[in-house]
């Protein structure tokens, strides 16, 4: 029989406000513990919670890119579980009138478009961070009340493939929108995953198991991977699933259970009674949606039209905003008529360039204006396109302008015929062979014979020129 | 007449006129309480050796006037224990917002702190970790509660004002039990921010004073927004001792026949008619008026109160101060902490929250509750379309015997059966003197008002005490 693999991925966002969600203490996690603290977030009795204006727009902002729907009447609701890094023992969150709800994010995955939808988009605080160290456990509150916002995926995700994209995709808009820094590793982004098997066709959903404790998208990837596989042998082994938690070991490759709770858990929730019901009126909502930057899906549509750029072309450079910035920064600045020819040297030698100095394509130490000055001189033919790739990786190195690393570097391609004359002369008493191959009609023998004039003009030779020169040299006579 | 005896304002002229100083108020206050509090225990942990000290706040319209604080205020580096083994020794890092304004007025923290039902639940000081505070009209009988402490200190002479809290008469019914004027204002006129809460949708901090003045000079001074309060309001405070002295011919009293019931001490019947006819016979104009739901207020505020109370009180687990119980691992710690910390009143209330908060009773209990106090507080609405206040006992009976109702909660409930409505409508209510029974016990008449007419309450006591004789007479010690 086959199956169908069902996941929703439930993400946890640390939006980088300056102050946290409910107090006036500034988000400095290089702080040493317990500093960045106050009575409110450390739950002291009498201590009372206030919005945070700044990380209730932030977060309207993150649910309008979902293209959410912003609910007017929205309250915050008590989550109430022991914990000892939960300083009030409970935790402030949104239950049943989130800020938001019904958005989607388009995915574009195993070679198809894909539309998923969010369930809804919420805001809460987060806990404070338990450390274990020589037979203790430390707490650090610093965390504790910095505002996370809760993206949850309808299950429309179908694979382990989509998983990632999907969270690729989402964490290309948050960082459009720079209001967090989405970084798995340090925790900023946090993600579990939903996942059951259903046979193929069927209408209801499996039994599903949650996983938790992946660091990065590709743990969240292989989590799923493997879990798909642990799933289908039991099915296949006619045993029955039973909804679970499951650890991802990263290590070990495997996901392990955890321990069954006695029960489901009860978290009681219930309006927080501290908070005021929050209006988002629709003047809100303008105001926020006007200051919405332009999003990974419109700049890649007006790339395509402004500039001529294929598809492809214009969804790699959209893949990051700061890419996309420097992309167009140059293109801008490029006075030829065909922008694809810039954006060749982007995707081309630029990326390459990035990728081999494992950095991305905006934090290349090179400056725009030169770029395009190497670009103009490998376009009026002063130096080769081998040449230039070699400018390029020097540019970069020692920051010099292209022409000086041109000259010292005596580059300047020669596209004098008499000087070249002189060399194809040389050339063709040497190699007759291939002469009399190219006479017989093997054009492969014109390419080495100008391979041979490169090799003796020690690559200053304009390989274009020489080609003609040959071509008339051999044909005329 | 000592200078201890007199009120706040009386004290205020003297300071003015350079007849007191403020060494003399503190002076015959301890004389005082050397000589009676070992009788009245009013405060949570007085000891005769310890001699007080105080550093004298004379800046400021108030002159260094002290005054006594409930334990559940928070007062920067004083002990604030709510009278409970779990804060064991709890000193706020923070004064509350009401403590930062009477710092600012001039006005001095007295430096012990009023004793208190436990965490405020209770109606007669008995449920205090450090014992009950006696009656000082009579010493076998409760002082009411919870904010016992703090009227029976004022009665007593043993502090010229005080404040308490209120969340279903903490400060209403003491206040008719002790002899002293008590107001608990609208729901949202006195910041929270400090308060250690119990209840967070019910809870008020208010005044207990010797007479009308006092209770609107210190209403005024604790009055206002507060941005570390979402739920104080916005409101411009009037300087509440203007309209005393205003007359009161023509205003219209509303009698809640809910409100004279079969089971009323006819003691307290009698002193209550008496007082009505003397507001009559000053002018104003009384009908019966119903408040329909008002059987529902009890059960109603024990659901609402309680499940707010056991989320709030969730954060008392020894983990950051207070009490902590002794054992090796995390969840014993969290247990034992609890159950040797908190008293049985606190503990019954904390099950009881829990239990109606629970997955499959919330909205058969909470819920319901919710709807039925728009109910009651719409009964007021109504009645309030047609009336300037409305006048009630403030309890159903005088003071009664210490350890007569301990036994049975319930009836202790039924103690506040007059006072719970007006919290849970969110609207001002006062208690003012207005008799004695034979037996020698004072009686309470309560006056209620529409949200933020506290003005109203202030006018309507005031030509009421100033046409009689009953806030001048003092318990004999």
């Amino acid at each position: 029989m086959k199956y169908e693999t069902v996941i929703g991925l439930e993400v946890h966002l640390q939006l980088k406000t300056k102050t946290k969600a409910f107090c006036g203490c500034a988000i400095d996690f290089g702080k040493i513990p317990n500093s960045g603290v106050c009575p409110v977030c450390l739950g002291f009795p009498g201590a009372l919670p206030v919005y945070n204006k700044e990380a209730l727009s932030s977060a309207i902002k993150v649910a309008l890119a979902f293209s959410c729907q912003i609910q007017e009447y929205t309250k915050f609701d008590r989550k109430n579980y022991f914990y000892p890094d939960l300083p009030k023992n409970y935790q402030i969150s949104q239950f049943d009138l989130p800020l938001s709800r019904n958005g989607y994010l388009d995915i574009f995955s195993e070679n198809k478009a894909k539309r998923i939808g969010i369930t809804r988009v919420h805001l809460e605080e987060d806990a404070g961070k338990l450390i274990h160290e020589l037979n203790a456990s430390l707490v650090d509150f610093n965390r504790a009340g910095v505002p996370l916002l809760e993206v949850v995926s309808e299950p429309d995700l179908n694979s382990p493939q989509e998983a990632f994209d999907y969270l690729t995709g989402l964490k290309n808009i948050i960082e459009y929108l720079d209001v967090s820094d989405c970084d798995m590793e340090k925790g900023s982004l946090r993600c579990d995953a939903n996942i059951s098997l259903r046979p193929e066709g069927a209408k209801e959903l499996g039994v599903k198991a949650e996983l938790k404790n992946m660091n990065s998208f590709k743990g969240v990837k292989d989590a799923l991977v493997f879990e798909v596989s642990r799933q289908t042998e039991l099915f296949e082994a006619g045993q029955t699933m039973v909804q679970e938690t499951r650890l991802w070991d990263a290590d070990k490759g495997l996901t392990i259970s955890m321990r069954n709770k006695e029960g489901a858990k009860d978290y009681r929730y219930f309006p927080d009674p501290d908070l005021t019901v929050f209006i988002i009126d629709q003047p809100m909502v303008s105001q926020i949606k006007a200051q919405l930057p332009e999003l990974p899906r419109e700049k890649m549509r007006r790339f395509t039209q402004d500039y001529g750029l294929s598809e492809y072309d214009a969804k790699i450079l959209v893949s990051s905003k700061k890419d996309a910035q420097f992309a167009e920064e140059c293109i801008q600045r490029y006075p030829g008529k065909d922008k694809k020819n810039i954006v060749n040297w982007l995707i081309g030698p630029l990326l390459s360039e990035a990728n081999f100095r494992k950095s991305n394509l905006h934090e290349l130490t090179i400056n725009r204006d030169e770029l395009i000055s190497l670009i103009g001189f490998v376009e009026d033919q002063s130096i080769s396109l081998l040449s230039a790739k070699l400018v390029l990786t020097q540019m970069i190195d020692s920051q010099k302008p292209a022409v000086v690393i041109i000259k010292e570097n005596n580059m300047l391609q020669i596209s004098d015929t008499v000087e070249l004359t002189q060399i194809i002369t040389a050339v063709i008493q040497e190699n007759e062979k291939s002469v009399s191959s190219f006479r017989a009609g093997k054009i492969n023998a014109l390419m080495f014979l100008v391979g041979q004039v490169m090799k003796k003009s020690a690559g200053k030779a304009n390989p274009k020129v020489v080609g003609e020169l040959i071509k008339r040299r051999l044909t005329d006579a | 007449m000592e200078v201890n005896q007199l009120t706040a304002h009386e004290l205020l002229d003297k300071l003015k006129n350079k007849q007191v100083v403020f060494k003399d108020i503190m002076e015959a206050l301890y004389v005082r309480i050397q000589a009676v509090e070992p009788k009245v225990k009013a405060y949570a942990r007085f000891k005769s050796e310890n001699k007080l000290s105080l550093n004298p706040q004379t800046n400021g319209l108030l002159g260094g006037l002290p005054i006594t604080i409930k334990d559940n205020i928070c007062t920067e580096g004083l002990n604030t224990e709510c009278c409970s083994k779990i804060l064991g020794n709890f000193r706020p890092p923070y004064d509350a917002t009401v403590i930062n304004k009477l710092k600012t007025a001039g006005s001095s923290i007295f430096p012990l702190k009023a004793n208190m039902d436990e965490f405020a639940f209770g109606s007669s000081t008995e449920n205090s970790y450090f014992g009950s505070t006696h009656n000082p009209w009579n010493l076998e009988c409760v002082p009411g509660g919870s904010s016992g402490g703090s009227a029976a200190a004022v009665a007593s002479d043993e502090a010229i004002w005080a404040l308490g809290s209120d969340t279903g008469g903490s400060i209403r019914q003491p206040a008719s039990f002790c002899g002293v004027v008590g107001l608990k204002p609208t729901y949202g006129r006195v910041s929270r921010f400090g308060l250690i809460a119990f209840a967070s949708s019910l809870d008020q901090i208010g005044p207990i004073t010797k007479d009308v003045e006092d209770a609107a000079i210190l209403t005024r001074i604790i009055s206002g927004y507060d941005p570390n309060d979402s739920t104080s309001v916005n409101q411009d405070v009037p300087d509440y001792t203007n309209n005393l002295g205003k007359d009161i011919k023509g205003l219209k009293i509303g009698i809640p026949k809910e409100y004279f019931i079969d089971g009323m001490d006819v003691e307290v019947k009698r002193v209550i008619e008496e007082a009505i006819n003397k507001l009559e016979s000053l002018g104003v104009i009384s009908s019966k008026v119903t408040l329909p739901h008002t059987q529902y207020a009890v059960p109603v505020y024990y659901i609402i109160a309680t499940a707010e109370a056991s989320s709030n009180l969730a954060r008392f687990d020894g983990v950051q101060y207070g009490y902590r119980a002794k054992s090796d691992n995390l969840i014993e710690m969290y247990k034992k902490t609890r159950a040797e910390g908190f008293g049985e009143e606190a503990k019954r209330r904390i099950i009881l929250g829990t239990f109606v908060l629970s997955h499959g009773y919330y909205d058969a209990y909470y819920l319901r509750a919710l709807k039925v106090r728009t109910l009651i507080k719409n009964d007021f609405d109504t009645v309030f379309k047609d009336f300037d206040c409305m006048v009630t006992p403030t309890s159903p009976t005088p003071a009664f015997k210490i350890g007569e109702r301990a036994a049975d909660p319930l009836k202790m409930y039924l103690s506040d059966i007059y006072t719970i409505s007006v919290n849970l409508a969110g609207i001002p209510a006062i208690s003012i003197p207005c008799g004695f029974t034979k037996k020698g016990l004072p009686v309470g008449l309560q006056i209620m008002a529409k949200p933020f007419n506290e003005e109203m309450l202030f006018r309507l006591a005031y030509a009421f005490e100033q046409n009689t004789q009953w806030h001048k007479i003092k318990p004999r010690l």
